[in-house]
């Protein structure tokens, strides 16, 4: 059994599916499991907002969309990483690690007690 | 993929977003039957995990930022559908907005080909023109030629083409008859920037005196007379009594202050008028030189001018010299005319948009539930106000495109009404700077009166629309709507003000005496026989020959000689002193000078004041003498008797000039502008006694005048045919009556009139229409108040003064702002309009009362249907 689910904050699902097409380019459903693998089933991706995002990010140019053929045969809609998303990516990757790590240290300063 | 191809292939897209969710659905299914649920579970989980499918697919839409234009494709289809239930209310509006931007539109292409658009020469912003000026003369002058050479040589910043008028009588090839000329400086066609058609422009050796006589003729003219062959070139060609070889062609459409067939070499004439610094008659075109601005060129001129007025102070003391660009020159006076007209059509446009806002604000008022259902399922007020907007802007549209077809109609009667020759006409067409004005306008216009109902879209609370049901509540708007009247009623005012204004113009104008007597009266140039000038002594008596074979007619009475004619084009000034000392040139007088035969007086019917007219015993070998005006005795002679002073005039030579007569003022410049020219002393010269080197040139510029005893109109055709002389080769051209001038001088005011007129009557037309609409409302809206007060015995007359006294509210309030408007208005037609009188306070209490009539008369029809109110029938509706 995972560990209990949590919602995603604002702003990061388009940082994940940027991350997750980073590697080869994947389908709708296919962005969807690979976060949800790699999280080891923490990030529950929002269905209904995931297409409107994917959508997004093509219209933003920083996904490209191809109809491809999957291993069983069907049609489905590819999207892969632009060079301009994949300078999105680091940029909004080492924006959210600078945050991470300090929102890391204020959460240890109260769990401490002592600075 | 652009957004136009975006929102093109949306239907397509639509498909492909449907087919990717269904991927989706599929997937997430397989997965779970392959976990092990059945299969109609999972798919119902995989629908629940991805939400509703509609909710997903909009969201996607909103994502690729096409939605705006979605939305204006929707709203525009939403509002085709509402005037298509309502098409009263769409005709109505279209066929206001097509006649008031039609209007505008037509008057836009008009200043846009005259006044904006550049002329058809290379490089245009540098093209200029340079005037002599002296300040009392009143008037810009020509050059003289030592001024222009010096200013020539001289002259860094500008490269200098000269051009003068000289007419003649072409009498070989074919038959002989009067042609336009020019004479231009070799280098006119270059600095112009134009090439000719064929053949070639003049060399500069022959440019000069003694030179081989070389003519270019017009496009025209050679098909004319040489039937477009291009052997024409190296062909003789007789004019003014000169065998002329043709070397050139010049373009089609080619002018030079109007049009001209015949173009010869100005620096081949050798009169002594080309040696007289005085004898201002050539006109100066320029191009800058690289690199010059015109400021440059101005202050280099006028220092030339400065230098030419110390060397030469007796001719050019006071003249100073100007450069102004070309374009401005060629559309003069025209320029205040056009802005004022689209100024006014803009007017009648604002108007009719009013009265559009003030039906769209009612339309929606009686809307008002349903936009209110609207905001209660979720629309938000900027959708509703694009939706409104889009509405409005597709009826602008549409108003637009018909404007447009009535613009393409107006254009050529617009130009046929127009007084006098149009400059640049010829290039009025609607271009797609037009185009783009008219569709800009049209937009502009739909969405002022869209924002009528947006304004209200607020004030309204959701609750109280809904519950109104189906009646609306009144309140707010009324306010709007008044101030819609309010500025309908101002704006009418103004042009019925201005047409009022122009009406007592004209009429003032009319009824003043020109001096003379109009009726029978005609006059035409005349160029007389090439043969007859070749002999300087004979020219007198071909003159005499002219004149009694004119008299011979059994139509004429009299026949004179002049060399200018009364509120036609043309004039000659000139200087005069009372005494035989100079006086500095700022202070000399100036009198408009003609040389005439005796019978002038009796032609033109001008009164005898003292002394006597000239006769046949004036004659170059007796004393020179000269009649004056009124108003040159008045203003040398004070209350003294002038007949036996003596006046002396530079140009006639040293020796004074003996007045013999004193007669009637005669209002050359027009009955509207001869009060406010400067020249307004007159003095009148035997045609007897001009000098015998200058009969030539009077003989260039003499006009016959006859006075005949049926309508002058008949007497044309039996005096070509008399006057033709011995050797057939004399023409008369430019026939005009005395009538028709006197006309003409008043022609743009008449043409301002009719146009305002009709501008006025649209404006008036319009605001009651308004009125009545609002009124109509208003009261439709009151109707279960007047219920009560019938029940409560209100009589007829009650309810009729209830709603009247409204009506005269929004009247008076409009007249308020209205006379404020409308007195600033008159002080620019004042400033605008040549003779333009001052406001008549009869007129405005006229147009007050025209005002309020109308309104009044509108407002009585809504008022008379309130009376009628059944307070039965309307109590229950409450």
């Amino acid at each position: 059994m995972p560990a209990s689910k949590s919602d995603l904050p604002q702003g990061t699902l388009d940082l994940l599916i940027l991350k997750a097409v980073a590697l080869n380019p994947l389908h709708g459903y296919g962005i969807a499991q690979r976060l949800e693998q790699v999280s080891r089933g923490v990030v529950q991706v929002p269905e209904g907002s995931l297409y409107p995002a994917l959508h997004r990010l093509e219209y933003r140019g920083l996904l490209a969309a191809e109809w491809k053929k999957t291993d069983t045969n069907r049609e489905a809609k590819f999207y892969r990483l632009t060079r301009k998303g994949a300078r999105q990516l680091d940029a909004d990757a080492a924006s959210w690690q600078r945050l991470a790590e300090a929102v890391g240290l204020i959460l240890a300063m109260a769990n401490g007690g002592t600075p | 993929m652009s957004w136009w191809s975006r929102l093109y292939r949306r239907k397509q897209m639509d498909e492909q977003l449907d087919k990717e969710l269904r991927f989706h659905l599929d997937q997430h299914a397989g997965d779970l039957i392959a976990r092990g649920h059945s299969p109609g579970q999972a798919q119902r989980q995989a629908r629940l995990a991805l939400g509703g499918p509609e909710q997903v697919k909009e969201k996607c839409r909103d994502a690729r930022g096409t939605r705006w234009l979605e939305n204006i494709v929707q709203d525009s289809r939403y509002a085709l559908r509402t005037f298509r239930k309502k098409p009263g209310f769409a005709a109505i509006t279209l066929i206001i907005l097509a006649l008031g931007i039609g209007a505008t539109t037509v008057m836009f292409a008009v200043v846009n080909a005259v006044l904006l658009r550049r002329l058809a020469f290379p490089e245009p912003d540098k093209l200029v023109t340079l005037h002599g000026f002296i300040r009392n003369f009143g008037d810009f002058w020509g050059f003289s030629n030592p001024d222009l050479a010096d200013v020539r040589s001289a002259s860094r910043s500008l490269r200098v083409a000269a051009w003068t008028y000289g007419g003649g009588t072409i009498s070989a090839p074919g038959e002989p008859r009067y042609a336009d000329g020019r004479q231009i400086s070799a280098e006119l066609f270059a600095t112009l920037g134009i090439r000719p058609l064929h053949g070639r422009v003049f060399r500069p050796e022959e440019d000069r005196p003694g030179a081989a006589p070389v003519a270019i003729i017009s496009r025209g003219l050679w098909q004319q007379r040489f039937a477009g062959d291009l052997s024409a070139i190296g062909k003789p060609l007789v004019f003014d009594g000169k065998p002329y070889t043709v070397i050139g062609i010049a373009p089609a459409g080619f002018q030079l202050s109007g049009d001209a067939d015949v173009f010869t070499p100005l620096g081949q004439r050798e009169d002594r008028r080309m040696q007289n610094r005085t004898a201002r008659f050539i006109h100066a075109v320029a191009r800058l030189r690289p690199g010059v601005t015109l400021v440059q060129a101005q202050s280099e001129i006028a220092l030339i001018a400065r230098r030419l007025a110390i060397e030469y102070p007796k001719s050019n003391e006071e003249v100073t010299m100007r450069v102004e660009p070309l374009q401005q020159e060629l559309v003069g006076d025209v320029r205040a005319t056009l802005w004022l007209l689209l100024a006014t059509v803009g007017l009648v446009l604002l108007i009719a948009c009013v009265n559009i806002a003030s039906l769209f604000l009612t339309r929606a008022i009686s809307r008002e539930r349903e936009l209110a259902v609207r905001v209660a399922l979720g629309a938000g007020w900027g959708r509703l106000a694009r939706q409104c907007l889009t509405e409005s802007a597709v009826l602008g549209l549409g108003g637009g495109l018909l404007g447009l077809a009535v613009a393409q109609l107006c254009v050529p009667p617009f130009l046929a009404f127009w007084p006098g020759a149009l400059p640049r006409a010829d290039e009025i067409r609607l271009d797609w700077h037009v185009f783009a004005f008219g569709i800009g306008v049209s937009l502009l216009s739909g969405l002022s009166f869209g924002l009528a109902p947006i304004l209200r879209l607020p004030s309204r609370s959701l609750e109280a629309a809904i519950r109104a049901g189906g009646r609306t509540i009144a309140g707010a708007s009324g306010r709007l709507h008044g101030a819609f009247v309010v500025a309908e009623i101002a704006l009418a005012f103004v042009l019925l003000v201005s047409a009022g204004m122009l009406g007592n113009t004209l009429l003032d104008l009319s009824s003043l005496n020109p001096g003379l007597n109009v009726h029978n009266v005609l006059t035409a140039r005349f160029a007389i026989s090439p043969g007859a000038l070749a002999n300087a002594s004979g020219i007198p008596q071909a003159w005499q020959d002219v004149l009694d074979r004119a008299r011979r007619l059994p139509d004429v009475e009299f026949a004179a000689l002049s060399d200018i004619i009364p509120m036609r084009e043309g004039e000659n000034s000139l200087s005069y002193r009372t005494s035989p000392s100079p006086v500095p040139a700022s202070r000399e007088q100036i009198a408009l000078a003609s040389t005439v035969t005796p019978d002038y007086l009796k032609v033109m019917g001008i009164p005898l004041r003292a002394g006597r007219f000239f006769n046949d015993h004036d004659r170059d070998n007796s004393e020179p003498v000269v009649v004056i005006d009124d108003n040159l005795a008045r203003h040398a002679f004070g209350g003294q008797s002038a007949v036996g002073k003596h006046l002396w005039v530079p140009a006639f030579g040293a020796p004074p000039v003996q007045i013999v007569g004193v007669v009637g003022h005669v209002r050359h410049w027009g009955l509207a502008g001869d009060d406010q020219s400067r020249v307004r002393d007159q003095m009148y010269s035997p045609f007897s006694q001009v000098p015998v080197p200058m009969l030539r040139f009077f003989s260039s510029v003499m006009s016959i005048a006859v006075r005949t005893k049926t309508p002058p109109l008949n007497a044309i055709r039996p005096l070509q045919q008399e006057l033709r002389g011995a050797d057939g080769d004399q023409a008369l051209y430019e026939p005009w009556t005395m009538e028709q001038l006197v006309s003409a001088s008043l022609a743009r005011q008449r043409f301002l009139l009719l146009l305002f007129g009709i501008f006025a009557g649209i404006a008036l037309l319009l605001a009651s229409i308004g009125i009545y609409g609002v009124l109509a409302y208003l009261t439709g809206q009151r109707t279960p108040e007047i219920g009560v007060r019938v029940a409560l015995g209100a009589t007829v007359r009650d309810v009729v003064g209830l709603v009247l006294r409204q009506c005269l509210k929004m009247v008076l309030a409009g007249l308020v702002v209205g006379i404020f408007a409308a007195l600033a208005a008159g002080r620019v037609l004042q400033r605008l309009v040549e003779g333009m009188q001052p406001l008549h306070a009869a007129t405005f209490a006229a147009m007050i009362a025209i005002l309020a009539g109308a309104a009044l008369a509108a407002g009585f029809v809504p008022a008379r249907r309130a009376s009628r109110v059944d307070p039965v029938r309307a109590l229950r509706q409450e």
